[in-house]
């Protein structure tokens, strides 16, 4: 099979003797094997099997192997679903937006300003992404909580009387924290691009007299497209999937479709169910960022 | 027009400070309080105690929950960096058919949410009718820190100068003693820093964790229980901050790792 794949796959290493490309494909193969199938078996096949899950039924406890709609008319139908859904989409949006808009000057800072210090402005940054997600989560319970950190603050230093009861438990808390959580992680994917944008590029729109803003909009936004881009996806997915922010933070007002899943999967114990819900939730996200990718393209080639 | 340029700079370098500020203060408190001679984190702060360090210190089930994570974080780290080492050798160095999908399924856990991953995995765990460990908690970690451990191994190995294991094959080494002798020292650096990269990612994930869960919980699992109980918070902001201080200084032994890395690439490379 591998020797079939060398002849036909012309457009690789052209320059190399045939029975030497022969070898190399042997060895690739060989050394990928064993990831790839490790991957493949769990990942792979236990996301076809949550997806086959979802067309089964929960008869108390046994499962029901002929075919069904009926989760996904539950999932799509059930207004509280629904509203899970839906706010957890809107909670995804708004924390995508909002990170890259904290991301993207901070990555500008470093890539044009950073200097002999970019690398560790660059590790600095991304060193609290790496630490303990709960203790990230757990720092704004603290913080927020009526009886909180700022909360007490303020009132030991006079500002409020009363402690702010609206700053946990809804869905501005749980964007805060995810927000907090995943800025660091954005930053890396503009900074990427903007180191690539080449900088004689801002030099000669500067001769040609372009303004510093306009210089920006015209050049440094529109390159750093793909930068925003994947920063906005590497946000917007895994945070439809968070279930312990919106459970820590989140209250009943806060709560997102990942609760809803977990309990499918924990006390409800309706896999089918569960794994319907997954599915909605994952297509939906993946339409979500679709959607946002067009938009982004469409408004680049607009400011060009 | 400079001076322009100039006050930009300035308005960026203190949005920077102010970045900082946000991005440390929230995790600075969890050790303010832990240090704080009160039972609920609030201000004004008591004063400094060290008690709640103590009660950890006396507390027989976090180090066995300390011990768990110890236990998968290592198992993982070890075998997340084997495979990592595979991948970077071959998407690397050989072109073969299928690269990029199998490049793809691979590094998939990086960007699918955690959540339908851990859902996917309990229920091929309990299907196969396994019973739930530190085991399986250990089979998710290797998936999802795999990833991770090839984006450090990857940035090591593409600098890497094929002339070298040319030479030492020239000079009579097997391909197994150049592997050993040429390859592998050079590429130390980055196997340390994907050792330490993978076993932080494991020894602080959480969902997975939760979810495969059986009777022996992860630290981090452990901690989760014990947030239903209000007066355990203190003990838990103690451990917190042990935590917090020790996944730093292995994220900073691994940032120095690859640094090196990258300079002696570019050193002998040349």
């Amino acid at each position: 099979m591998a020797g079939t794949g060398a002849a036909l796959n012309k457009s690789s290493a052209p320059t190399q003797h045939l029975s030497a490309r022969n070898d190399d494909e042997r060895k690739g193969l060989v050394l990928i094997s064993a990831p790839f199938l490790y991957a493949l078996i769990l990942l792979a096949v236990p996301v076809l099997s949550v997806v086959a899950h979802s067309f089964w039924t929960q008869t108390y406890l046994t499962i029901d192997y002929s075919l069904t709609l009926e989760n996904y008319r539950i999932a799509l139908s059930e207004p509280l679903y629904q509203t899970l859904l839906l706010r957890s989409l809107r909670i995804s949006l708004t924390v995508g937006i909002a990170t890259v808009l904290l991301a993207f000057p901070m990555a500008y800072f470093i890539s044009f300003y950073g200097g002999k210090w970019k690398g560790l402005l660059l590790f600095l940054v991304t060193l609290p992404f790496w630490t303990s997600y709960l203790l990230r989560i757990l720092s704004w319970k603290i913080i927020l909580g009526r009886q909180g950190a700022l909360n007490t603050a303020l009132m030991s230093a006079g500002i409020i009387d009363e402690p702010i009861s609206s700053l946990i438990y809804n869905s501005n808390a749980v964007i805060l924290t995810l927000a907090h959580s995943w800025a660091a992680f954005a930053i890396l994917p503009i900074f990427v691009t903007l180191e690539k944008i080449d900088r004689t590029l801002l030099e000669a729109a500067t001769d040609l007299g372009d303004g510093p803003f306009l210089r920006f909009l015209r050049i440094v936004l529109p390159l750093s497209t793909t930068g925003i881009t994947s920063a906005l996806l590497i946000v917007m997915i895994p945070v439809v999937g968070d279930y312990v922010t919106p459970k820590l933070v989140g209250g009943s007002e806060g709560i997102m479709i990942a609760n809803a899943i977990q309990s499918q999967f924990g006390r409800a114990s309706n896999w089918p169910l569960g794994a319907a819900l997954s599915v909605v939730a994952m297509a939906s996200v993946a339409l979500m960022s679709g959607v946002v990718v067009v938009m982004i393209r469409a408004l680049a080639r607009l400011a060009r | 027009m400079m001076k322009i340029r100039y006050s930009g700079r300035y308005w960026l370098a203190a949005y920077a400070v102010l970045f900082m500020l946000f991005l440390y203060l929230p995790v600075l408190l969890i050790s303010v309080f832990a240090f704080n001679n009160s039972a609920v984190p609030a201000f004004p702060l008591v004063g400094f105690t060290t008690k709640w360090f103590d009660a950890l210190a006396a507390a027989g089930p976090i180090h066995q929950a300390a011990l768990n994570s110890l236990n998968v974080a290592l198992f993982t780290a070890a075998s997340s960096t084997i495979l990592g080492i595979c991948v970077a050798r071959a998407t690397t160095r050989y072109a073969f058919r299928g690269k990029q999908i199998m490049q793809g399924v691979i590094m998939a856990p990086l960007i699918l949410p955690e959540i339908i991953v851990a859902v996917s995995l309990l229920i091929m765990m309990l299907g196969l009718g396994l019973e739930l460990s530190l085991a399986t908690i250990a089979a998710g970690h290797i998936l999802f820190c795999l990833p991770y451990s090839i984006s450090v191994l990857v940035a090591g190995f593409e600098g890497f100068d094929r002339s070298l294991e040319e030479a030492s094959m020239d000079l009579g080494e097997t391909a197994f003693g150049t592997f050993w002798r040429v390859t592998l020292p050079m590429m130390m650096p980055s196997i340390i820093s994907s050792l330490l990269v993978a076993f932080t990612v494991s020894f602080d994930e959480f969902i997975l964790a939760f979810f495969l869960a059986g009777t022996s919980p992860t630290l981090p699992v452990y901690m989760f229980a014990q947030l239903r109980f209000a007066a355990k918070l203190p003990t838990i902001l103690a451990l917190g901050t042990v935590i917090l201080v020790v996944s730093v200084l292995l994220l900073i032994l691994a940032e120095t790792c690859r640094h090196r890395a990258g300079r002696r690439m570019k050193f002998e490379g040349t």
